[in-house]
């Protein structure tokens, strides 16, 4: 197996594995936040706004980890720096 | 596929490039200046105004209202920064709507530029605020030992407003690419319409993340009113 494949193999398991186990966390934490603040909401209705509100924004906070590993995963299938080596090396012989 | 509106170059010229993002970030800035000039040339103190005015002063007066929750005592100070970054992010997200637009925010080069922004926004309005030293204490608090995990939150913080931004416009515009070259007609439209939506979510985190930073930048002492410093 020469470098181009191993380069690709390698890429493509990796940006899988990456996308998919760097959705678990953030869906967890997403699942207890919005459940805790179900919860708070149905105690004290009348900070519905404030509750709703930093649910929102702690929601972002945490979709922030997934969509780090998102654009991890975008770059090593779009973008990757490897990859453009390898072709540049195997088109310029 | 391209990964952003950087990759569409309409002219160029040695290293000068003129590329989709620049020509739609100055489109959406036109747009957004044009428009208020038109909507502020007769504006009107009494019972009847205008719908654009009126429209206009529900966006102002709830970003201001939103800015002094956060805990900023002279919203007025912040609403240019503040406001201008909100509606920027968000008709960046809601011109989406019109055929052949590329969400300039879903190039890396300009949330990067906003979130340096904020970077540079926070410790001059901290300054401002505080005094040179007032604000550099900040930096020692609780206690000196933290003194380099603040600076590395700073940096990090700064770091993740961009990829944030990117990140979310970019799926954005992606998924609805890929999308239409499997199932075109009704599918690709409802995620167009969940991209509208994390689109606006992603203008007021923003915002509101840029106000929070702000916000523990200053909190400066009002001794007429004698209120104490909140640390």
């Amino acid at each position: 197996m020469d470098s181009m494949t191993l380069i690709a193999i390698a890429s493509i398991i990796t940006a899988g594995l990456t996308i998919a186990l760097g959705s678990i966390g953030p869906a967890l934490g997403e699942g207890r936040a919005v459940a805790t603040a179900l919860s708070s909401l149905a105690q004290q209705p009348d900070a519905a706004t404030t509750i709703t509100r930093t649910l929102f924004v702690g929601l972002a906070m945490i979709e922030s980890i997934a969509i780090y590993c998102f654009v991890v995963s975008m770059i090593l299938i779009f973008a990757n720096p490897f990859w453009s080596y390898v072709i540049v090396h195997a088109t310029g012989k | 596929m391209h990964l952003s509106p950087d990759e569409i170059i309409f002219w160029q010229q040695g290293f000068l490039k003129l590329n989709a993002t620049i020509a739609f970030t100055w489109g959406l800035m036109f747009v957004l200046v044009a428009g208020s000039i038109l909507v502020t040339r007769n504006l009107s103190t009494g019972l009847r105004r205008s719908r654009w005015q009126n429209l206009l002063e529900i966006v102002v007066s709830a970003i201001k209202e939103q800015i002094a929750e956060v805990g900023l005592h002279q919203p007025e100070k912040y609403l240019g920064f503040l406001g201008t970054l909100f509606l920027f992010v968000a008709i960046a997200s809601v011109f989406t709507i019109v055929p052949g637009y590329q969400p300039p925010t879903g190039s890396l080069s300009t949330t990067v530029a906003l979130a340096i922004c904020v970077f540079v926004a926070v410790p001059l309005f901290g300054i401002e605020d505080r005094g040179l030293g007032g604000y550099l204490r900040v930096y020692l608090k609780p206690t000196f030992i933290m003194l380099p995990f603040n600076i590395i939150s700073e940096l990090s913080r700064t770091l993740a407003l961009a990829v944030r931004l990117f990140g979310n416009m970019m799926s954005g515009t992606m998924i609805l690419a890929i999308l239409l070259t499997i199932t075109p007609f009704i599918f690709p439209i409802a995620m167009s319409v969940l991209g509208l939506l994390t689109g606006m979510v992603q203008a007021y985190i923003f915002s509101i993340l840029a106000t929070v930073y702000i916000a523990a930048a200053t909190r400066a002492r009002k001794p007429e009113l004698g209120l104490e410093p909140e640390d």
